[in-house]
């Protein structure tokens, strides 16, 4: 038996610290500095936005951490003794492991703009980001969002929900321009601008300015206009939080440098979640993985190899989703911005300007690489066996129907995406009839 | 338009208001003559003497004074009988009956001056009024889409001060209605005028008064999920259904089969929800029916025990629950802005599986009990009572008090009352029978599961909190497991809300219902073993 120690109790940690148990009678502890109990960072908006209260976010009621033998600590960890194994606390005690799992996620990126730590200037990231804006739009009516990724367009539709004025400003000419390819973008920002949120593309900060009380009371950009606000949201990307662990032995880079088995470079030290960067990138993705469902994986890996099975972070095809305002946005494999070389890409658009799909395949196998949905959800498993399997694309279009993860009674868009395909690429083929969709699994 | 929404409001209160005082109105008198008629002729010979000499003519500010002069003689003459053994003169009335009939007789209140008036300044004004502050929704709550912003920062919904006093309103309404009928005399009164479309001259009952503000609210509250949903066909097609099922075979069929001189039955209550089909006076009833009594006599069996379970079987109680029942209807329109109250806690799952199949353990003993009881008396000697006693307890006292606790306590005054409280389905949840009998169906033997979408949940709670079942939904979802539940009435809200896709409610092969056969496993991880 030994003591696992993890920073952080965020999903990687928390995901750690139960399959360390399902496996294990080792001693666990979790140390955090945010809140005591694991919450989903995801709900942030929902809190602010009153669909749900604080604690129905928490993933695990109460006892069960004491039921399963998972010690809470809360505290902020200064800096790591990897000789002595000891962890120094805030609070002046200190904790010693065996071993060390650091999950502690990420921080909202500033680029050291001028005034970006007046009051009034926020990012988006924990409980405490939350109450800050929760007093911060007490008494505001205009703000400013900058940076144009998921959590921006989130921001911008929990300020949106309590009637603020909100200008959004995107580096891009088109909206999350690195990620999605120009047609999504363009249907994205037309759906943000239908929301009366205020658009200004190609628009980068280059100034907060002091009413004199040091608080926010314009931004200047940098073509120099002025735009006034009471408040201005930093949601310019997120990057890992591993301050506390610069100069010492612990390698870092952008974040704490790990293998395929999510060590470090010292023994018995692990990394996990958003704060871990991959030396050599998995499977094509990137070496910095700031989303849920990755630090959950990479908790159940670094579990099993805690426990004594060494097993690499295998996370399979790439998936992910988000829902900007009301459309909701899945995409499985890889749908990149620009296309590759060898890739080719069939677009369709629903008539009301709202719903689309986006496939990518191979040029010269055919095979499917990935697809973008907009407004309509599809099912993971098909598209997971799908990319495992290197399809070809021809096989995913004649089988949409199956694909499709709809509520029951709606509309079905699958024979004229399936006229569009046949029309616009030297494909010709029929769409399946509807059947049990598990049928499509292969054992 | 904002404006709108608040004069609607505004109207809607009044209208409220108004319906709320009309029990204080007006003054209660009965003359000897009236009361001659109003009585029936035992109760006449038992106490009208003593009543028409000491109460007629005498003016009352208040229903309950008069019922109340008349119940402390009756009781004393009957207990009088009592003392001396005297069965055959002791009379039955129940005070609810013998309250209302005087009441109504006695009334002397601004209603009966002109019904139709006061059936706008509440209906009129409480329709008007809600329409004016729901319609508006279309433009003020922004496109089409999931629209629960809000809702935990409002009273009404979050247990708040408007949600208690929704709450007691609506307890001290269902409590009235069900034991103290006599003090809504005025508010039957109103709804005479819609009786009298049935049947000319009819007086309403509280029952055809509960049953308009039933058919009311849920049309009313109907409309609001239509607007609300609008983007969700699902939502749309199952809010029409139940809205069909409760007006015309819940309200309609009722009222006119009777005028064919038929037995005005709800065709889709089944037992044991309707634990009065096979009460003796109901059996004799549908018996002297003629062909269509016999035929409601077969149906309700062939309904209970054939078509419940077939239907669950193809697409889950959903069908019964959230598609057709009345209780349901009323959760799914009136109760929809409560849905996020239930308990979500593992112990309120432990009482629950307790107490509902406990309800339905004694659902099932009282049916079989009532229904040997019937059978005897019906089959027997004319004229006697069959076998009312098994094992010293008396089918009769049972299912008294099972009428009482389970169909009126519980089912009425917790049931609804407590929406603004402990959500709108706590009946169904915690003490429904039928949707246990269903459920343990649905769970064991159904093609009904709500499929988790892979690995994309993010714990993000909304499916949770908006079940209306309790059902910790992300519990099951986060681990990439098959949602199937016993309790689950396929209310389709998780789905609806869930902001990442991962929620269908779909029927198919009963392989692999719970997802992956090696048991919970959420995809995206291909280095990982599941440890079972
Ligand atoms: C608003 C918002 C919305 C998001 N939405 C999505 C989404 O829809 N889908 C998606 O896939 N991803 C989303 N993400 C990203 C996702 O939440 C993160 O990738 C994920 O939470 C990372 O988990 P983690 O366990 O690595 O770290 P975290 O969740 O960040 O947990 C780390 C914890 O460690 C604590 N900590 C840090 N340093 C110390 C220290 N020195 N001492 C003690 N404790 C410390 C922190 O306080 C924190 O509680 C969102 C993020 C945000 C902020
Ligand atoms: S699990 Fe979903 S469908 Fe079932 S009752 Fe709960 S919210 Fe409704
Ligand atoms: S299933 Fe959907 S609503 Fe429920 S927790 Fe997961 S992401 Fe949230």
């Amino acid at each position: 038996m030994k003591k696992v120690v993890i920073i952080g109790n965020g999903i990687s940690g928390v995901t750690a610290a139960r399959h360390i148990r399902k496996r294990s009678d080792n001693e666990i502890t979790i140390i955090s500095s945010e809140t005591k109990y694991f919450y989903s960072r995801t709900a942030l908006m929902y809190i602010y936005m009153g669909h749900v209260r604080a604690e129905d976010t928490k993933p695990y009621e109460d006892w069960f951490w004491e039921k399963n033998r998972i010690d809470l600590v809360q505290g902020r960890v200064l800096g790591v003794n990897y000789k002595n194994k000891e962890l120094q606390l805030k609070s002046g005690n200190s904790i010693n492991y065996d071993d060390l799992i650091i999950a502690v996620g990420s921080k909202p990126n500033k680029f050291g703009w001028p005034g970006q730590d007046l009051n009034g200037v926020q990012g988006l990231y924990s409980m405490q980001d939350l109450e800050t804006l929760e007093e911060n739009t007490s008494k505001i009516d205009t703000a400013v969002i900058v940076g144009g990724g998921l959590i921006g367009v989130e921001l911008a539709e929990m300020l949106h929900s309590r009637g603020k004025k909100v200008i959004f400003l995107v580096r891009e000419s088109k909206f999350w321009g690195n990620v999605l390819p120009e047609q999504e973008g363009e249907l994205i920002s037309r759906h943000i601008t239908a929301n009366h949120i205020d658009l200004r593309f190609n628009t980068e900060l280059a100034e907060i300015i002091d009413d004199g009380n040091e608080w926010v009371k314009a931004i200047k950009t940098s073509s120099g206009e002025i735009i006034e606000c009471q408040m201005v949201g930093l949601t310019a990307g997120v990057s890992p939080n591993i301050d506390f662990l610069k100069e010492s032995d612990l390698e870092i880079n952008r974040g704490v440098k790990v293998n395929d088995f999510l060590e470090t470079n010292i023994e018995g030290v692990y990394a996990i979640g958003d704060c871990a960067e991959f030396i050599t990138p998995v499977d094509g993705r990137r070496n910095l993985e700031q989303v849920w469902y990755t630090g959950r994986i990479m908790g159940e890996t670094v579990a099993a190899t805690i426990c004594g099975e060494k097993t690499p972070y295998t996370p399979g095809p790439w998936f992910n989703s988000a829902k900007f305002f009301e459309i909701e946005y899945q995409t499985y494999g890889w749908v990149h911005a620009e296309l590759r070389e060898n890739e080719t890409d069939f677009y369709w658009e629903h008539e009301n300007g709202e719903r689309c799909i986006h496939v990518v395949w191979d040029k010269s196998s055919g095979v499917f690489l990935g697809l973008n949905t907009f407004g309509i959800r599809m099912r993971h498993e098909l598209f997971n066996q799908w990319l495992r399997d290197k399809v070809q694309v021809t096989e995913v279009m004649k089988n949409l129907r199956m694909a499709n993860f709809n509520p029951e009674f709606y509309a079905h868009y699958e024979k004229e995406i399936v006229e569009k395909f046949n029309a616009s690429t030297e494909f010709n083929i029929q769409l399946a009839k509807a059947t049990w969709w598990q049928k499509l699994l292969k054992a | 338009m904002k404006k709108v929404r608040f004069i609607g409001l505004a109207i809607f209160l009044i209208g409220l208001l108004i319906f709320t005082i009309l029990p204080f109105t007006g003054s209660y008198s009965l003359s000897e003559n009236e009361f001659q008629e109003v009585l029936k002729p035992e109760e006449f010979a038992l106490f009208g003497q003593e009543v028409t000499e000491n109460f007629s003519n005498k003016k009352y500010g208040f229903s309950w004074q008069l019922t109340s002069d008349v119940f402390t003689i009756y009781h004393e003459k009957n207990d009088a009988l009592r003392a001396v053994e005297a069965w055959d003169q002791v009379v039955y009335s129940t005070e609810s009956d013998l309250g209302l009939r005087l009441a109504r007789a006695a009334q002397k209140g601004p209603v009966s001056s002109d019904k139709g008036l006061f059936l706008f300044l509440t209906f009129g004004l409480g329709i008007i009024g809600s329409l004016m502050w729901i319609i508006p929704g279309l433009k003020i709550d922004g496109p089409p889409g999931i629209k629960n912003t809000g809702i935990y920062h409002n009273s009404a919904t979050n247990r708040g001060w408007i949600g208690i006093v929704t709450a007691v309103w609506l307890v001290g309404f269902y409590v009235v209605l069900y034991f103290k009928p006599w003090i809504i005399a005025e508010n039957i009164a109103v709804v005479d005028p819609l009786k009298g479309l049935f049947k000319e001259g009819a007086e309403a009952s509280q029952w055809f008064l509960y049953g308009i503000l039933y058919v009311v609210a849920m049309s009313v509250m109907g409309i609001r999920m239509y607007i609300k949903y609008r983007h969700n066909k699902y939502q749309i097609v199952r809010t029409t259904s139940v809205l069909f099922f409760q007006i015309i075979f819940a309200f309609l069929l009722v009222e006119i089969l009777p005028l064919f001189g038929l037995p005005g039955r709800d065709l889709k209550n089944a037992m044991p929800l309707d634990y009065t089909f096979l009460y003796k006076y109901n059996v004799q009833e549908l018996l002297d029916a003629g062909m269509f009594g016999t035929f409601l006599l077969i149906w309700g069996f062939v309904l209970a025990l054939i078509v419940v379970p077939t239907l669950v079987y193809f697409y889950g109680k959903r069908w019964y629950c959230s598609w057709v029942c009345g209780c349901g209807g009323l959760a799914e329109t009136l109760g929809d802005p409560y849905r996020q109250l239930s308990n979500k806690k593992l112990w309120a799952w432990k009482m629950e599986r307790w107490m509902v199949h406990g309800v339905l353990v004694f659902a099932f003993i009282l049916t079989i009990w009532v229904g040997w009881h019937s059978y005897t008396a019906i089959t027997g000697p004319e004229g006697g009572d069959g076998q009312s006693s098994i094992l010293g307890l008396s089918a009769y006292n049972i299912r008294d008090w099972y009428g009482f606790l389970i169909g009126s306590i519980f089912a009425g005054v917790i049931g609804t009352g407590f929406y603004p409280y402990f959500g709108n389905r706590t009946w169904c949840r915690f003490g429904c029978p039928l949707a246990a009998y269903m459920g343990i169906v649905q769970r064991f033997k159904s093609r009904f599961r709500i499929t988790t979408n892979g690995g994309q949940c993010i714990s993000c709670g909304n499916c949770s909190t908006y079940c209306e079942q309790g059902i910790d939904v992300r519990a099951y979802a986060q681990k990439g497991e098959n949602i199937v539940r016993a309790s689950c009435v396929g209310c389709g809200v998780c789905s609806a809300v869930c902001p990442r896709g991962v929620l269908k409610l779909e029927n198919g092969p009963e392989a692999k219902r719970f997802g992956n056969e090696d048991g919970p496993i959420v995809l995206g991880n291909d280095g990982f073993k599941l440890l079972k």
